[in-house]
């Protein structure tokens, strides 16, 4: 059996966001918990996720090696928590795990390691790499007649990275257009705001002009995020690049769009206070 | 040798659909039966190492075998993360063939000679590092490179080199090859350096000195079993390599010898590169002579440590 939504229009938005709300929670959680993570650049990304993992991605979590899977790359692996959430939801890992995130001998470190969590496609956390292994696994994908998608979210920050535009003459050159990328465009990283340190923008530009079909949205409009999707899937010959403007922090006011959120993890609390905000009231019973 | 490992690349590759080939630079009119039989398992990828290596981790990660090639020191030192990330971590079948271990390329400059090579990827868990000595041992290496679980760095020397191991020998990756006994000293050596040290050893018996060669092409994992046997019964150890003496099978040897705490005294002395880039040019032989990796130097270590009892040698020439 493979995970797929029969759901179309504001049905599905609302299930998706719905599956977003889990997925916010479970990040405030799991770092509260941990006491340290990157909180701010999952909650970014959290819409995209719920939308590939909940609406485009076809993928079994009781088959995790299935050949004809597509494949999700979390090229921007401090994000992992909102990886995480999303393997737990679907039904890749246990639950309870989540609360371990972190921990001496725990199967979440830190960033992904595919050898320890099914649903993990490689091991990511040194920016830059995913994108290039993502146009491997495409290529190989076109070449044994699969017709499975890779997807793969990098940052902003990350696109700063030599690595991610060798890749990108790369999969233009290669015509990969079972590739799907989505930029999570926070504008923030470890330093301060990107547009500051080093601007990537123009983004889209950048990668038109590098042989991408690009979509500029919102990254957090979940009708955007899915319409977007079907553009990608639907697009023949070239690679595609969605430019998600999104918020760090997103869904919780204290760290919208606040750098200090980037890598620290919310104390007691905050953690009980974000809940609060996303809904839930006594956070022992979340 | 280079030649012979590349052909054999698409020899593999025609009864073994996982066989890829990636390459960077490697030189128009390289390989290209293999680009004519199977495109579709050819790629030439220009001037990006990193990429070429999250490339090959993608395919390989997908069930392909790949094999790439590039001049060692872009293989090396250019893309060190994505080795050690993409490749080792991942632990996936990629076979990085690197061009001009050593000196070989002499005229080209410290940018292109590859003198660190096999130090960078000891580091690396999980790399397995081969360094045949010519293009007979190459062609029994290169079988065994299919199947071997994980990343391999395969050192390629200089063309044309002479062909001094018996096509007859066996191979296996990780083992050593003893390719003279002898119980007055012990010469460790691989890749090229192997004539060097036969050689060597040739000189030293006309004196009476009786020098074991132990032949390592499989400098990771290291044979300690046979090393440490030999090493046991030698009252002198000396490695040549074309390689800095900073990490590389020199180090490995004496970080082997040292924690096997024999209870015998051994004289002990790396013959190598340096800890400096070279700042002549000319040719690899003429930067082999001048860094004295050589048999002439070989044969007046082991003479001096043979008379000394103790002490440092002075034989480095910067």
């Amino acid at each position: 059996m493979k995970v797929e939504t029969k759901l179309e229009g504001p049905e599905l938005t609302e299930f998706l966001q719905e599956k977003a709300l889990t997925i916010r929670r479970d990040i405030i959680k799991m770092t509260g918990i941990a006491g340290s993570g990157h909180p701010g650049g999952s909650l970014s990304a959290t819409d995209i996720v719920a939308a590939i993992y909940w609406y485009a991605l076809r993928h079994d979590p009781n088959q995790p090696k299935w050949k004809e899977r597509d494949r999700f790359i979390l090229s921007k692996g401090h994000a992992a928590p909102v990886l995480y959430a999303a393997l737990a939801e679907t039904g890749y890992i246990n639950r309870d795990v989540l609360w371990t995130l972190r921990q001496f001998g725990s199967a979440l470190q830190g960033h992904p390691d595919m050898r320890k969590v099914a649903g993990v496609e490689i091991s990511t956390g040194s920016l830059g790499q995913g994108l290039a292994i993502a146009c491997g696994i495409a290529l190989a994908g076109r070449l044994d007649k699969l017709d499975y998608k890779v997807y793969t979210v990098i940052g902003d920050g990350e696109s700063q990275e030599g690595e991610i535009w060798e890749a990108a003459m790369l999969a233009a050159h290669y015509k990969l257009d079972n590739l799907i990328a989505i930029t999570d465009y926070n504008d923030l990283q470890i330093d301060g705001r990107v547009s500051d340190i080093k601007d990537v923008c123009p983004v889209d530009d950048k990668w038109r002009a590098f042989g991408w079909h690009v979509i500029c949205i919102d990254g957090h409009d979940m009708d955007q995020i899915v319409a977007a999707l079907d553009e990608a899937r639907q697009l023949k010959g070239k690679p595609v690049m969605i430019e998600a403007k999104t918020i760090k922090g997103k869904g919780v006011s204290f760290m919208e769009d606040m750098v200090e959120w980037h890598g620290v993890a919310p104390n007691q609390e905050q953690m009980i206070a974000a809940l609060k905000e996303l809904g839930v009231d006594d956070w022992t019973s979340w | 040798m280079r030649r012979t490992c590349l052909n054999m690349v698409y020899e593999l590759a025609k009864t073994d659909e996982r066989i890829f080939f990636v390459g960077s630079d490697i030189g128009f009119g390289t390989l290209d039966e293999f680009k004519a039989d199977f495109p579709g398992r050819f790629f030439v990828e220009g001037v990006s190492e990193a990429n070429v290596i999250g490339l090959a981790a993608g395919l390989a990660l997908e069930g392909k075998i790949v094999y790439t090639n590039t001049i060692a020191t872009f293989i090396t030192r250019r893309c060190f993360e994505q080795v050690a990330l993409d490749l080792c971590l991942h632990n996936v079948n990629v076979r990085l063939i690197g061009n001009g271990g050593g000196l070989v390329y002499a005229p080209l400059g410290p940018t292109h000679q590859a003198i660190e090579d096999i130090a960078i990827f000891r580091a690396l868990p999980r790399m397995a590092i081969v360094a045949p000595a010519d293009a007979e041992e190459m062609k029994r290496l290169m079988p065994l490179t299919v199947d071997y679980p994980g990343p391999i760095y395969i050192r390629l020397a200089k063309g044309g080199d002479p062909v001094v191991t018996d096509p007859g020998m066996s191979f296996r990756i990780g083992k050593a090859f003893v390719m003279r006994r002898g119980k007055d000293a012990l010469i460790v050596t691989t890749g090229m350096m192997l004539k060097a040290a036969l050689d060597a050893a040739d000189k030293l018996a006309q004196d009476g000195l009786k020098a074991a060669v132990l032949h390592m092409p499989t400098v990771k994992p290291l044979d300690t079993s046979v090393l440490l046997d030999l090493a046991e019964k030698a009252p002198i150890i000396v490695t040549v390599e074309e390689h800095s003496i900073i990490g590389g099978l020199g180090s490995a040897v004496a970080e082997a010898v040292a924690e096997a705490n024999f209870d015998s005294v051994k004289r002990f002395k790396r013959i190598g590169i340096p800890d400096v880039f070279p700042n002549k040019y000319g040719s690899q032989a003429g930067l082999l002579t001048h860094f004295g990796i050589d048999t002439e130097t070989i044969v007046s270590v082991i003479r001096q440590l043979n008379k000394r009892p103790s002490g440092q040698l002075a034989t480095e020439r910067n």
